[in-house]
């Protein structure tokens, strides 16, 4: 099914007989493996509305993101949190969309900075399992009107709803970048960097590791205002450092986003969310490639497959997702992380009312 | 406004009710006493007041959780309460509800720079949690006109935001984990200190949710580091269009500045016969800030007063010192002190695109005439939050009424131009029947959808947020 408009998206939905596999691009196929029939939203595709001079954009929900992404670009706007393209790591064919990245909340190394999509994301309208046409938030980004499912839309992976349009609030595209690059770090001298570094007033908004353990860091700005932050950087951090810049850090951060250091390499990647300081202890129990993002708050980890990281792990303080593995592998280890009783009965409990018949990507987030 | 008739089921067994909790509690968590209870009738929305059951005032989660436990076993509603700043009336009692306060909840658990996080019970205020980081260089962003009194459990109920939220975003953008007592007594831990929880985002769910999910007894906030300084520029214009056209401008410019305040005629006239801050003569007035090293200052400075020359302003007035930005800061920090000299006024809330800004406050200015109260505007230009201030006579009979109707006109106004009814004060009481202006029936059903997970006997924070028609069943249920 590939409804051309809100109102045949709940049509759709309810008239459904059974179970729906809820895709955009097709690009983000993570999760549990979900048995159901194909519900496209590539037909809902448009701006409805974008006003650069309030920062905000509103897009149905099938639009391609590269689409919104040269919409933008041609204002000197962007979306603030560096959403990941799954493609390469993945080995998706299709367009990203931006309801697809919404439904994972898709946000990268600027999160440090500017937030997650769910930061940015200040309004959507959906269509929920009962084929109800829901809207909460709308085009302003300070809305305390009601309780904010926005969020909840976030990240929710098409489970409680399919996302027909979604607002954000945007940012200007600042005028420079660049980045400090270090010798190789081992993993707690690498956080410790990065953490100082985050903790400095010169709003560093990148902070990673790569596989070879050099730390970068990223600064943007005015072009005066990049160079003074760098060298005050710098002059605070101590050590030897080299410098990239313009279009060489672009393609630096573009790659860390992407995880292009587990292209292409044999293996399951897992997705770790922690608090940067107890970063050197995971890794070390890990005890595999790591790539690290978010001054260390988030681990990319390379595992043999079917190994199962969260009995390496133990107990620990957030949360693993396995984003890339078979299915069979998907299918035996859970792919989000097990929730606590009372978390789990309250997850069991929205399902249940946004989705009385557990038509939508059943069983995706488990 | 009108409340629910409460249950004389529940004030029959009162005696019963307050000897279990008498019981459960250590005596100081308890009070009973009228007079007492009075200290409780109301939060900053003077105007509606009722005396609760009783006050329970616990020191800990595991408290927490027994006085919910048991109000739950009995069916009795629960009102949770931070510093009873809201604006909202989010914290007003009904007769048949006994107050939770957060207020002895307030140790510092974990300040960890390195993570840049500060763990903390809920009872702290907005103000003393950035006095805890303060000497280690950081902040806490988030920063309500009430930071002094409003306590952190109050935040994340109503979402608090502040005049640097263009830049630093609002509490939920800065909430990253919260312990919470669910009204059966289950005690839940979501998110920590991890940039993002894992499982659906019902830490974003619970905060806003104006205490009716659950009571939220501890937080780990985001803390950021202290910019290295930062500067005003005062822009006065001759018309509110051109102020309007010029905060878009420079939005468009990539600037971005920490704060954008706007002040009409009215206010700006007010806060000049209060505070002296020597405002010049104009229809309208800009306060732009911004942050970094001097360098960086005066490189934003001069290029939003290079924009803002473009439209002509009348005046254009650069800070070069802390004293002269205290002074353009001055008047409109005392923009709600100096309109309650002239009367007593009533301050609204909602959030308008900003391209919309000059079209709304045209129509403010028309309404004024038609319902005969003056309006004043003081307004966070940047992310579209307005406050109009509407003057009257409280002991005027029927001037309230007449304030009430005209509050309602501006808000809905608001909603019609693409808004919202509140951008941080929340709905509380105040809004609740306005909530249909901006949202379907299918809307509010999906939002009371999430109320039944929580909180399946409707017993938290009762009477609020939803229209009592809305919520009725429920309710009653």
């Amino acid at each position: 099914m590939r409804p051309e408009s809100e109102a045949d998206l709940a049509e759709a939905i309810r008239a459904a007989q059974g179970p729906l596999r809820v895709a955009g691009g097709r690009t983000r196929d993570v999760g549990n493996p979900v048995a159901g029939e194909l519900l496209e939203t590539g037909g809902l595709d448009g701006i409805t509305l974008y006003d650069p001079g309030a920062l905000t954009l509103v897009v149905q929900a099938g639009t391609p993101l590269a689409k919104v992404e040269a919409a933008l670009a041609a204002e000197g706007q962007r979306l603030p949190f560096e959403p990941m393209d799954t493609r390469a790591l993945l080995g998706g064919q299709g367009a990203p969309t931006v309801g697809g990245m919404v439904a994972a909340n898709a946000s990268g190394p600027r999160r440090v900075q500017t937030g997650a999509c769910r930061d940015s994301l200040i309004g959507v309208r959906f269509v929920d399992g009962a084929g109800a046409v829901i809207k909460n938030g709308g085009r302003v980004m300070k809305n305390v009107t009601g309780y904010d499912l926005v969020k909840l839309m976030a990240g929710s992976w098409g489970t409680l709803g399919v996302l027909s349009e979604c607002s954000f609030k945007l940012l200007p595209v600042p005028d420079a970048q660049a980045t400090l690059i270090s010798d190789a770090l081992d993993v707690p001298q690498a956080v410790d960097l990065m953490s100082r570094a985050l903790g400095t007033p010169y709003e560093v908004n990148g902070a990673a590791r790569d596989e070879a353990g050099r730390v970068a860091l990223r600064i943007e700005g005015f072009s005066e205002q990049v160079r003074y932050r760098l060298g005050a950087l710098e002059a605070a951090l101590g050590g030897d450092w080299s410098r990239i810049e313009g279009e060489a850090s672009r393609e630096l951060w573009a790659g860390l986003r992407d995880v292009t250091g587990f292209v292409g390499r044999a293996g399951d990647v897992w997705r770790v969310s922690t608090r940067p300081s107890r970063a050197p202890e995971l890794v070390a129990r890990m005890d595999c490639p790591v790539l690290l993002d978010w001054g260390g708050g988030l681990i990319w980890a390379l595992v043999p497959e079917g190994t199962d990281l969260r009995a390496r792990l133990g107990q620990f303080d957030g949360h693993a997702t396995l984003i890339r593995a078979s299915e069979a592998t998907r299918a035996s280890l859970p792919v989000f992380q097990p929730e606590a009783a009372p978390i789990a009965a309250l997850s069991a409990g929205l399902r249940a009312k946004f989705d009385p018949r557990g038509i939508l990507n059943p069983g995706l987030m488990g | 406004m009108e409340m629910p008739q409460p249950s004389s089921a529940i004030l029959e067994k009162r005696a019963r009710i307050l000897a279990r909790l008498d019981a459960a509690l250590p005596p100081a968590a308890l009070i009973t006493d009228e007079a007492e209870c009075r200290a409780y009738e109301c939060d900053a929305l003077t105007v509606y007041r009722c005396i609760p059951m009783a006050v329970t005032l616990p020191s800990s989660t595991e408290e927490v959780a027994t006085i919910l436990r048991i109000c739950h076993e009995e069916g009795v509603k629960v009102v949770p309460r931070g510093a009873g700043t809201s604006l909202a009336g989010g914290s007003l009692p009904t007769e048949d509800s006994i107050i939770l306060g957060v207020a002895r909840l307030r140790d510092v658990l974990e300040v960890n720079t390195a993570d840049r996080i500060i763990r903390v019970q809920t009872g702290m205020t907005n103000l003393s949690v950035t006095g805890e980081v303060e000497s280690d260089g950081f902040f806490y962003a988030p920063d309500p006109s009430s930071q002094l009194a409003c306590a952190i459990a109050g935040n994340i109920a109503m979402n608090s935001g502040g005049a640097h939220c263009l830049k630093y975003g609002v509490t939920t953008n800065n909430l990253l984990g919260v312990i919470m007592v669910q009204m059966d007594g289950t005690i839940v831990e979501i998110g920590g200190a991890h940039a993002d929880a894992a499982g659906y985002d019902l830490l974003g769910v619970i905060c806003g949710s104006e205490g009716q999910l659950g009571v939220v007894t501890e937080a780990t906030l985001r803390i950021l580091p202290k910019p290295e300084g930062a500067r005003p520029v005062l822009i006065a214009f001759d018309s509110n269009e051109v102020a309007g056209a010029c905060v878009s401008d420079i939005i468009k410019a990539g600037v971005l500045p920490v704060a954008i305040e706007f002040m009409d005629r009215p206010c700006i006239r007010a806060c000049e016969d209060f505070a002296k801050a020597g405002y010049p003569e104009c229809e309208a007035l800009l306060i732009i800030e911004v942050e970094g090293s001097e360098a960086e200052i005066t490189e934003q400075l001069g290029l939003i007063s290079q924009i803002a020359r473009r439209h002509n302003p009348v005046e254009l007035r650069e800070s070069q010192s802390e004293e002269e930005s205290k002074k353009i800061w001055l008047g409109r920090k005392s923009a709600f002190g100096a309109m309650g000299q002239i009367n007593d006024y009533m301050c609204l809330d909602g959030t308008i695109p900003v391209s919309s800004l000059p079209f709304v406050l045209r129509r403010i200015g028309e309404m004024s005439k038609e319902y005969g109260l003056d309006v004043a505007n003081v307004f966070h230009a940047g992310d579209g939050n307005m406050h109009p201030l509407i003057l009257f006579d409280a002991n005027k009979p029927g001037d309230l009424e007449k304030c009430e109707a005209f509050g309602a006109a501006i808000l809905t106004l608001c909603v019609e131009a693409g808004g919202c009814l509140t951008g941080e004060h929340g709905v509380g009481i105040e809004k609740r029947d306005l909530m249909s202006v901006q949202f379907s029936t299918a809307d509010l059903e999906a939002q009371m959808r999430v109320k039944d997970v929580f909180d399946p006997r409707w017993l938290l924070n009762p009477a609020k947020v939803f229209p009592l028609d809305a919520s009725a069943a429920r309710r009653a249920a």
